[in-house]
């Protein structure tokens, strides 16, 4: 049964191959009918340690298992990712090569870099498993106990308030950019190599708060505050902590981690390898993981997650317009 | 606390710990002797392993590994001109000199001690000063960042005392290439000429080893007697016990580099490749004798190397007490204590603290395995290379330079940046310009830049950005520290050539270090 579905996929595949890009059809078929026959390299657009980085150290065992072939986890950090993601648009579409991608970073950079050295739609998306929500924190001891006292205080004094985050026109400066909005307010954003160069800059009291990710809270325990969590519901690991829509503010949002393969990677290997990945995020001690670390598990597959980059590009389009005619 | 660190002492007299540390230990060494490959990415690549071991294990052979990862960075520092690791350079700046004049058997020690000494300083104070250390290190804002790496290029005119002016051009030539890729804080895209693999920037440890390494390759392929060995001068044999005494001699440098080292882990972000420079530049201070600095003075290696290492046990403070990574490779231990549901913080000490206090002694334990292993394995990798000839050792040094500049970011472009960079450092070096001055730049120049702009944005609230700058108490010591570190050497060279009225010239450092290589011949 399996066999026949592959073989359909492989001639579907073939199709649009032949319909898509002819150079790279020759054995085409064969190849992705016998996928995957030899190890595959996981790619990890930033460096070691990161978010990203451990999300796939996590993923390796067990999508060994699913895929039944060697992973090896290689990190090609630069640019924000962009160094990665432009070699991947220049990659064999043989799916022996596959790539984290994070959103939005990869709608953003094409948009405000001249030469980012590829377009969102090269990423050929695979799978979107996992997100991590934006969440604003203060330290312990700051005057602001609640969102309201910190919206208030930014209506008092324009600009005077500073965030800092991780990256320029990442998931969290573009959160502050949406709180800004939704909230009425100016706020100063303040950008940091990471998520881990940003912490200190908090806790010393550099800056007055910090748009970081879930995993944090955890990370820093009762040394900060936490107003709110960009998610439409409140978090099951985390119930205490209202959402910003709960706060009247309509603010949801993050990072959210996936795998892309380059273009013109037939659809059957894609396939192949969605369907792994889908596998591996049922896995019951990386949910567990996943679960620890408050990362939220998202099963989008590969129409799901396309359509998904779209809709978030339409929505950043609109959001960095604005910003630009202002 | 005591008694949770006799617990921490007693577990890892375990046989089976002992093996694990030593393991990490040997493996670290030898990830961190490659170039190309750091501490971070070996400690990566370990990190699946951790998954099916207990906590208490993943963590203590991650700290082994990390220990001898630094301290490995120095062998080809020493040996062939090509620092494993930013936290090495340098150690290759005095430790290649003296391999050239054959006493690198003599460096090598001096790298073991120092790297041992650091390695236990740093872990003391991580024993029994973390808090306070921690609260401290959350003082160093932007600003300070800013402060420190101005600070960190006054280096460059005590490395090349004599030829500033040229030392200068250097350094600028390094915050040029700071300037490639994309702009820290704001990203935009500058001087990547439309091409989108510079996105990245200069990569620090494929342009250190193009910079540094290239030109002596170039140097060795261009001698006459192409099949003799890679040294005119025999190697230097001494006594063990004369070298370790020779070593330890100076103990304020050991101290004082370690103490260093140990301080500049704690800030979070910097690590090694800013402490190696620091405690170099100011052991070359104090020293009676600054003119042997440059031409292979092992108390500048034991002085680079001791840093390093410190910042092991410095970066673990702020990284187990305020889940802040201190050094780049604390991150990934942050990673696996949260993979192992364990929180950083002040309770990690109490809920989990024989845990913490077994690994904190697995640092202290792996910091004291470095030392035979160094003075064995490493005394004899260094008669390896010492007695290996020309014809051999040229593409044998291609190899690893090759090899290590892709390694970082698996990346041919990388590996042609690094070559370019070492070509122009080769005819750079025939106008008197070192490769030093520009890694320094390098690193530094990302550094300002960013808490430049940082420090103004965070500060826009005030009624003048840009005063902050000179307004915070930990600032202003470290503007005296700069104006101190610019004023003082050229106080004393002035008083010199008073005193010596039209005497012999000083020679710079990085003149008879190109002297040294271009007349031996």
């Amino acid at each position: 049964m399996k066999r026949i579905a592959k073989a359909t996929m492989a001639t579907l595949a073939t199709g649009a191959l032949l319909v898509g890009c002819g150079s790279s059809a020759g054995g085409g078929e064969e190849a992705a009918a016998n996928y995957p026959e030899r190890p595959i390299d996981y790619v990890i657009a930033f460096d070691a340690g990161g978010e990203s980085d451990i999300t796939a150290r996590l993923q390796q065992a067990p999508l060994q298992e699913a895929l039944g072939v060697d992973i090896s986890i290689t990190n090609k950090p630069g640019g924000g990712g962009a160094l990665g993601w432009s070699e991947l648009t220049r990659t064999a579409p043989d799916g022996y090569t596959i790539m984290g991608h994070n959103l939005p970073h990869i709608i953003v950079q094409p948009m405000m870099r001249d030469d980012a050295g590829y377009e969102t739609e090269q990423l050929k998306q695979v799978y979107i498993f996992q997100s991590t929500p934006n969440v604003l924190m203060v330290p312990a001891d700051s005057p602001y106990k609640t969102l309201d006292d910190f919206i208030a205080a930014a209506k008092a004094d324009p600009g005077a308030i500073s965030v800092g985050g991780s990256g320029t026109y990442g998931a969290n400066h573009i959160g502050v950019l949406q709180l800004n909005e939704a909230a009425g307010i100016d706020t100063t954003y303040t950008p940091f190599s990471g998520t881990g160069a940003a912490t200190p800059a908090l806790l010393g009291g550099h800056v007055d708060a910090l748009m970081t990710y879930t995993p944090m809270i955890n990370q820093l325990g009762d040394q900060v505050r936490v107003l709110g969590v960009a998610t439409e519901e409140p978090m099951e690991q985390i119930p205490d902590i209202p959402t910003f829509t709960s706060q009247e503010v309509d603010l949801v949002g993050g990072a959210y981690r996936g795998v892309a393969v380059p273009p013109d990677t037939p659809d059957a290997i894609v396939g192949e390898l969605a369907a792994a990945i889908e596998e591996v995020n049922q896995d019951p001690e990386l949910v567990e993981k996943f679960n620890e670390q408050l990362f939220v598990l998202e099963n989008m597959g590969p129409e799901e997650a396309t359509e998904f980059t779209q809709e978030r590009k339409e929505v950043l389009t609109e959001l960095l317009g604005d910003l630009e005619e202002a | 606390m005591f008694e949770l660190l006799g617990v921490g002492i007693a577990n890892n007299l375990a046989p089976s710990m002992l093996l694990l540390v030593l393991v990490g230990t040997v493996a670290g060494m030898a990830i961190g002797a490659m170039p190309g490959l750091s501490a971070t990415m070996g400690l990566a690549l370990l990190v699946p392993f951790t998954f099916v071991m207990d906590p208490t294990a993943a963590l203590v052979l991650l700290g082994a590994f990390y220990m001898g990862a630094i301290y490995g960075g120095s062998f080809t520092a020493i040996l062939v001109n090509a620092p494993g690791t930013p936290s090495s350079v340098a150690t290759a700046l005095e430790g290649f000199p003296m391999t050239k004049k054959g006493k690198s058997e003599l460096a090598v020690v001096g790298a073991t001690m120092g790297s041992f000494f650091g390695g236990i300083i740093g872990v003391i104070a991580l024993i029994f000063l973390a808090p306070p250390l921690a609260e401290f290190s959350l003082r160093f804002g932007p600003q300070e960042y800013f402060w420190v790496a101005v600070f960190g290029l006054t280096i460059i005119i005590s490395m090349s005392a004599g030829s500033s002016l040229k030392g200068l051009i250097g350094g600028a030539l390094g915050l040029m290439l700071a300037l490639i890729g994309i702009a820290p804080v704001g990203g935009d895209v500058r001087f990547t000429f439309g091409e989108p693999m510079l996105q990245g920037g200069i990569p620090l440890v494929p342009a250190m080893v193009g910079l540094f390494t290239i030109p002596e390759v170039i140097r060795l392929i261009a001698r006459k007697g192409r099949s003799a060995e890679m040294l005119d001068v025999d190697e230097d044999r001494q006594g063990l016990g004369a070298m370790l005494r020779r070593v330890l001699s100076k103990p304020g440098n050991l101290i004082r580099s370690s103490i260093i080292g140990t301080v500049v882990g704690i800030m979070p972000g910097a690590g090694g490749s800013v402490a190696n420079l620091v405690a170099y530049s100011e052991a070359k201070r104090v020293s009676p004798h600054p003119e042997t600095y440059g031409k292979g003075e092992v108390d500048g290696v034991v002085a680079a190397e001791s840093a390093n290492n410190g910042t092991v046990g410095g970066g673990m403070i702020p990284t187990l007490t305020l889940g802040v990574p201190g050094t780049p490779p604390d991150a990934i231990i942050i990673g696996v204590l949260l993979l192992h549901g364990l929180r950083p913080g002040a309770e990690l000490f109490t809920s989990s603290g024989d845990l913490v206090y077994t690994f904190i002694i697995a640092l202290a334990v792996s910091a004291v395995m470095m030392v035979p292993v160094g003075l064995i394995g490493g005394r004899a990798l260094q008669r390896g290379v010492v007695a290996m000839p020309t014809r051999y050792l040229a593409p044998f040094i291609m190899v690893l330079t090759i090899v290590g500049s892709y390694a970082v970011r698996n990346s041919l472009v990388d590996v042609v940046i690094m070559l370019v960079l070492g070509v122009l450092a080769y005819f750079l070096s025939l106008a008197g310009i070192s490769a030093a001055p520009i890694v320094l730049g390098l690193i530094l120049g990302t550094i300002a830049e960013t808490g430049f702009v940082q420090g103004l944005l965070t500060a826009k609230g005030e009624a003048i950005p840009w005063l902050t700058f000179f307004t915070r108490p930990l600032s202003i010591v470290l503007i005296v520290l700069t104006l101190a570190s610019v004023l003082l050497p050229m106080l004393s060279a002035r008083r010199k050539r008073q005193r010596a009225d039209g005497g012999a010239e000083p020679t710079s450092a990085s003149d008879a270090h190109l002297s040294d290589s271009t007349t031996k011949e």
